[in-house]
């Protein structure tokens, strides 16, 4: 391998947002005919890079080169034509049209006075389809598809520019056992056909399945590249999760209160299924796994957003009637959501209104909103939580990332909640101020709140719950105590691993 | 360094636009007709403002709350041959409350489909539109209404009369003015209309009723162009059937002028009044220098579509841009 020239090469790329520092001096080879992983954990930069890397973001420092040539990625058009080919999570195809038009979106063969030649453009589909053994045809309306089909498709599009490097970015996320061996195949063929393969997953099995290497990021940094046949899980996990300083595991023993939030039996579609936990007083419970095993659903279901299909859920011991966020909230039940932006703040509005808006009805003097009532709890929860702001006028939209979700755990504290649910806390927000949240989501705790946490982050789930419900494909695998869980159980409960010995 | 100011004139346009081209305006007119700036004219302007500006005042609460309602010219249409031939039938007495009674079911009718079942608010009140203008026609039988005895009756007061000098139509123009301002800046209910229409889905996160505020909010613009029929079948005491025709564009506009963003969220009674009087004086002065009236339509138009970019331009923070 020493004597070729890497297929794609990136050499000190840095990339910097407001406050964050998201790619710190990352360099990285692809070598022909290799399939190289790229792994780490939400937020550890893996999708800005991929984002630098297809020319929707420019880097701040460093450099790329496709075969040693040193280039600029301008846009994603012009990192397809310079031979770097994406296979999106998201398929990004029109339902409507068929598969040959998909394929040539934008570039459709041509006959005279611009009309479409239909049959260079089916035969030259069909060319393409048969080198990947599909079972269907340049015809087919490709709304018609299976999703594996669907991604076959996104991958002959890639082949119509005889590509230098292909990135599968989770590509088996939604894929049955049976689909994804067509894909281990397709991308086998690729490899011999010396592209190189830029492969992201959160799964370990497929990875050491199918990958010559490993590279692992965390926090935006470049942690090392392992020979997947010389390395095994353990130490990938270690690169991956590593340490960092303000995130030790949860080491406080505290009594729990009474049992506040019980959810008995629960399923909501095929969302997820027979779900049963506790929330006592005093407690933080994290709940723990891959990005759609359905911890987010059970949450706005407590919620009243979803109605369940089966099953309780109680507080106090009473089972409670929950079909609007009206109803949960007078039970004293409220949800941080998971998106900050789109679902916990009127981003346009200012500060005391956002956080009073749940209780606005309560806070009247008259017919009329009372200010003075208003700014008293804004300014008592600005302190409480530290809330950075000029002042209550300030618009939410111009405040960090941080301070704004405090605005939200604000807005619910207020209320003096018995349950808070809180959705990936620190999505989005930099280190600094993860660890203020942090504390924070201990110290309500130890007031005596009943706390759910949902979070991606491994590191996080530790440093802040008492107890871990690990989740997997909409089931719960797992409970875990502080004190017995190591990442090694967590990480195999929330791939799966389990269920499969029971099988 | 240069970059940066010309990015700053940009901002300042992008923000302040419509009353730097509103000043221009004014300025152009007064020199071009010394009748422009005299206490009749604009008294004159206020007065027949006031029928577009009290419709402009309830659909500054739809657009608020992040909807559009087009319906609004035709249902005042109909507010207006109902009140009209409910007079001669019922008696004012009780043809205005039950005309008030119609034009809300109507409003409710919209608010129901809109918020509650959550279709886009373009195609319902466009298609109610055309709905109620059918529905006009087949009350009226498709004829004028006027009232049988015009001297013996006291309808004409909502639209003739004057208290202190004061006529009447800006009187209730400028008490609703007051009244939705303070519902819209200083209840719950206001703030809840800022809140669904600036982010409907944090609205919902944070126990907003969304469905209830847009119904109540269509219930609102509903009130007011029952109360705007009203004026307009007070003042001349007889219509066609298609006096309405037309104005769900000019309110519109109005409240867009007065920089209420059609995205929702934001906006204010205050600012749509400001938009109400700037069309008419606009409309106004385009008379005055001698222009034929139906050029103003296409001045108002030219102005709108300026409004709206500007309004865009000012949530990107530039003129121009790659992306929307």
């Amino acid at each position: 391998m020493t004597d070729e020239k890497p297929a794609l090469r990136l050499e000190n790329i840095v990339k910097t947002f407001p406050g964050v520092r998201a790619l710190d001096d990352v360099s990285f080879a692809v070598m022909p005919g290799e399939v190289h992983a790229l792994m780490g954990e939400n937020g550890a930069g893996k999708s800005t890079l991929m984002k630098v890397l297809g020319g929707i973001l420019q880097p701040n420092e460093g450099r790329i080169f496709i075969e040693e040539e040193s280039t600029i990625m301008t846009t994603p058009l012009d990192a397809k034509a310079k031979g770097v080919v994406f296979i999106h999570q998201e398929l990004s195809l029109a339902d409507e049209l068929s598969v040959a038009e998909n394929i040539f979106l934008g570039e459709l063969p041509r006959k005279s006075f611009g009309r479409v030649d239909w049959g260079k453009l089916y035969e030259q589909t069909d060319a393409i389809l048969k080198t990947l053994n599909v079972g269907f045809n340049a015809r087919t309306r490709v709304g018609d598809l299976s999703i594996a089909n669907q991604q076959m498709v996104e991958i002959a599009r890639a082949l119509t520019v005889d590509p230098r490097a292909v990135i599968f970015d989770e590509p088996t996320a939604s894929l049955t056992d049976a689909e994804k061996v067509v894909l281990f195949d397709v991308i086998a063929d690729l490899k011999s056909r010396g592209v190189g393969i830029v492969y992201i997953s959160h799964r370990m099995e497929e990875i050491f399945k199918i990958t010559d290497r490993i590279s692992v990021l965390r926090d935006g940094q470049y942690r090392g590249t392992l020979e997947t046949a010389k390395t095994d899980e353990d130490e990938v996990t270690q690169l991956m999760i590593g340490r960092s300083l303000d995130l030790s595991r949860n080491e406080e023993h505290r009594e729990h209160g009474e049992v506040a939030l019980e959810v008995r039996g629960l399923s909501c579609g095929d969302l997820y299924r027979d779900v049963s936990f506790k929330v006592h007083r005093g407690e933080v419970v994290g709940f723990y796994g891959l990005v759609g095993a359905g911890r987010t659903e059970i949450a706005e279901t407590i919620f009243g957003l979803r109605d369940p299909s089966e099953g309780q859920i109680l507080l106090d011991g009473q089972e409670l009637r929950i079909h609007s966020p009206v109803d949960a909230i007078r039970h004293g039940i409220s949800l941080v959501p998971e998106d900050r932006k789109g679902q916990g703040l009127v981003l346009g509005m200012n500060c005391r209104d956002n956080m009073t808006l749940p209780q606005v009805d309560d806070l009247t003097a008259g017919p009329f909103v009372s200010d003075g009532a208003e700014i008293a709890i804004f300014d008592q929860y600005r302190d409480k939580l530290d809330i950075r702001t000029p002042g209550w006028r300030q618009t939410v939209g111009n405040l960090s990332g941080g301070n704004q979700q405090k605005i939200v755990i604000g807005k619910w504290l207020s209320m003096h909640p018995n349950v808070l649910i809180v959705d990936e806390p620190t999505r989005g927000i930099d280190v600094g101020s993860k660890s203020e949240i942090h504390n924070l989501i201990r110290d309500l705790a130890g007031q005596g709140y009943a706390v759910i946490v949902i979070s991606s982050e491994m590191p996080e789930v530790l440093h802040v719950s008492d107890r871990i419900v690990a989740m997997y494909h909409g089931r719960i695998m797992r409970e875990f105590s502080a004190e017995e869980v190591t990442e090694d159980s967590l990480i195999q409960a929330i791939s799966g691993i389990e269920s499969e010995k029971v099988a | 360094m240069a970059a940066l100011t010309t990015k700053n004139i940009g901002g300042f346009l992008a923000r302040q636009g419509i009353i730097v081209a509103f000043v221009l305006f004014m300025i152009g007119f007064a020199l071009a007709n010394d009748r422009f700036i005299t206490m009749d004219n604009i008294f004159g302007v206020i007065r027949s403002s006031a029928i577009l500006g009290v419709m402009a005042l309830g659909v500054t609460f739809v657009v608020i709350g992040g909807n559009l309602d087009l319906s609004v010219g035709s249902m005042m249409s109909f507010s207006t041959i109902v009140v009209l031939d409910l007079h001669d039938k019922l008696g004012p007495a009780l043809g205005i409350p039950a005309m008030y009674g119609m034009t809300l079911a109507l409003g409710a009718f919209i608010g129901f489909l809109v918020g509650y079942l959550k279709l886009n608010s373009l195609i319902v009140t466009l298609g109610m539109l055309s709905a109620i203008h059918g529905l006009t026609l087949t009350y009226s039988g498709g004829k004028n209404m006027d009232i049988a005895d015009k001297e013996g009756t006291w309808f004409g007061i909502f639209g003739q009369g004057s208290i202190l000098g004061v006529p009447v139509p800006i009187l209730i123009f400028a008490l609703l003015a007051v009244v939705l301002s303070m519902v819209l800046a200083k209840t719950p209910f206001g703030r809840k209309v800022y809140a669904v229409g600036g982010n409907g889905m944090a609205a919902t996160f944070s126990g907003v009723p969304r469905a209830r505020v847009v119904f109540m909010t269509y219930l609102i613009s509903a009130f007011c162009v029952a109360t705007a029929g009203l004026i307009q079948a007070s003042r001349s005491l007889g219509s066609q059937n298609t006096v309405g025709q037309g104005m769900e564009l000019e309110v519109l506009a109005a409240v867009i002028l007065g920089g209420a963003s059609l995205l929702g969220g934001s906006g204010t009674v205050f600012k749509t009044v400001i938009g109400v009087l700037i069309l008419g004086f606009i409309q106004n002065g385009l008379l005055l220098v001698g222009l034929e009236f139906y050029v103003q339509y296409v001045v108002t138009w030219v102005i709108i579509i300026l409004a709206v970019w500007l309004d865009i331009a000012a949530k990107r923070g530039r003129l121009l841009s790659p992306i929307a």
